[in-house]
């Protein structure tokens, strides 16, 4: 074994002298996203990712490393591989949309109502 | 002896504990295994480090001591009570990983206990960090249940560095003079109290993991009188170096 302080020289084998090895089921962690929630009810949003050996360590490290400063009431972990994305080849499905301005909600005027609403309810 | 010089006694004893094994762990900075637990472990190193200074506070604010910096930097070796435990060198990750485990289930059933506490800042105090201590032995119990499960090597490991800290660990709970005092005025229930739970916390983690729980044949004690072993010192003597530059100096 390699004597160092730093215990990432031995743990990738640095030091393996016939340049062949195999990795064992496992032994590779797995990358997690990471979701952050700002109050209850909110929606979780990406943050980034971190490293572990199982969703529940994920989640432990996701404290520290994404929940420690600011405001934080809630995380979740999600297996990165567990996630279905489309190919970026596929990106031209959604190069139309900014044509289709009927299809944004921004049309609509709904303050008004909605002001009337509260005043009502108070 | 007088309340007015038990609670400091209890104070002085548990803040001590939290400044040594705070700044213990914050030698694994930079050092952790992994990115990810690197940051975990550090900031929960600050932790304890702000758990010593809350302590300190209340020493300085209800009992005339001084300011929690010069108390901290400036005493000698023998004015420390902390258990020989957290004194220890950081040695290899699994020590400090079964010293964290060990230790936080002990801080976390003593704050559960001030929860009660007769003295309101020390109720205070608990109130403020329970979760932060919940996090922390969560931490805890996760790695050891991870580590126990991931080969013989690892699990034997494990075992042996429960062996090296167990009787060291009794030390947390060395009785003391002032106790039954402050046991009749309420303000905690005593350490062989606090011992009882505390085992009947890390037992289901220990058993769980498949370890074996050693008996406590030998607890190290002295720590509470102020006896300690050599690494305190070195340990001072590196932790107070900036600050005895210039002791007056504003941070």
């Amino acid at each position: 074994m390699n004597e160092s302080l730093d215990p990432r020289v031995n743990r990738l084998r640095l030091n393996n002298s016939d340049g062949s090895f195999s990795i064992e089921e496992g032994e590779n962690w797995n990358v997690f996203e990471v979701f952050h929630q700002e109050k209850r009810g909110a929606h979780h949003e990406h943050v980034g990712c971190v490293h572990a050996p199982d969703a529940n360590l994920a989640l432990i490290f996701a404290k520290e490393q994404f929940g420690r400063r600011k405001k934080c009431v809630n995380l979740w972990v999600v297996r990165s591989a567990d996630i279905l994305a489309f190919d970026l080849e596929d990106e031209d499905m959604f190069a139309n949309n900014p044509d289709k301005t009927y299809r944004d909600a921004s049309g609509f005027k709904v303050m008004e109502k909605i002001n009337k609403f509260k005043a009502q309810s108070k | 002896m007088q309340l007015e010089q038990a609670l400091p006694e209890l104070l002085i004893k548990i803040a001590d504990d939290e400044l040594i094994i705070g700044h213990r762990n914050s030698e694994w900075t930079g050092l952790g295994p992994v990115m990810e637990e690197d940051i975990a472990f550090s900031s929960m190193a600050q932790d304890k480090i702000g758990h010593a200074w809350a302590l300190y506070r209340i020493l300085q604010e209800h009992f005339n001591g001084s300011d929690p910096d010069q108390f901290a930097f400036m005493r000698a070796a023998a004015a420390f009570k902390c258990c020989h435990l957290a004194e220890m060198p950081i040695g290899s990750y699994d020590f400090s990983l079964m010293r964290h485990f060990l230790f936080d289930h002990a801080e976390t059933v003593r704050y559960q206990s001030f929860s009660q506490s007769s003295f309101t800042p020390l109720q205070q105090l608990a109130a403020k960090i329970k979760g932060e201590l919940k996090y922390h032995t969560l931490h805890a119990d996760a790695w050891i249940l991870q580590l126990c499960t991931a080969g013989a090597e690892s699990k034997a490991r494990m075992q042996q560095a429960l062996d090296n800290c167990f009787q060291l660990a009794g030390g947390i709970f060395e009785p003391g003079e002032a106790e039954t005092l402050l046991i009749a005025e309420k303000v905690y229930p005593g350490e062989a109290a606090l011992y009882q739970q505390w085992l009947n916390n890390i037992s289901p983690v220990i058993e769980k993991a498949g370890l074996t729980l050693p008996a406590m044949t030998a607890p190290v004690y002295g720590g509470r009188k102020g006896q300690h072993t050599e690494h305190l010192q070195q340990l001072l003597n590196e932790m107070g170096e900036v600050f005895r530059l210039d002791p007056e100096a504003t941070w």
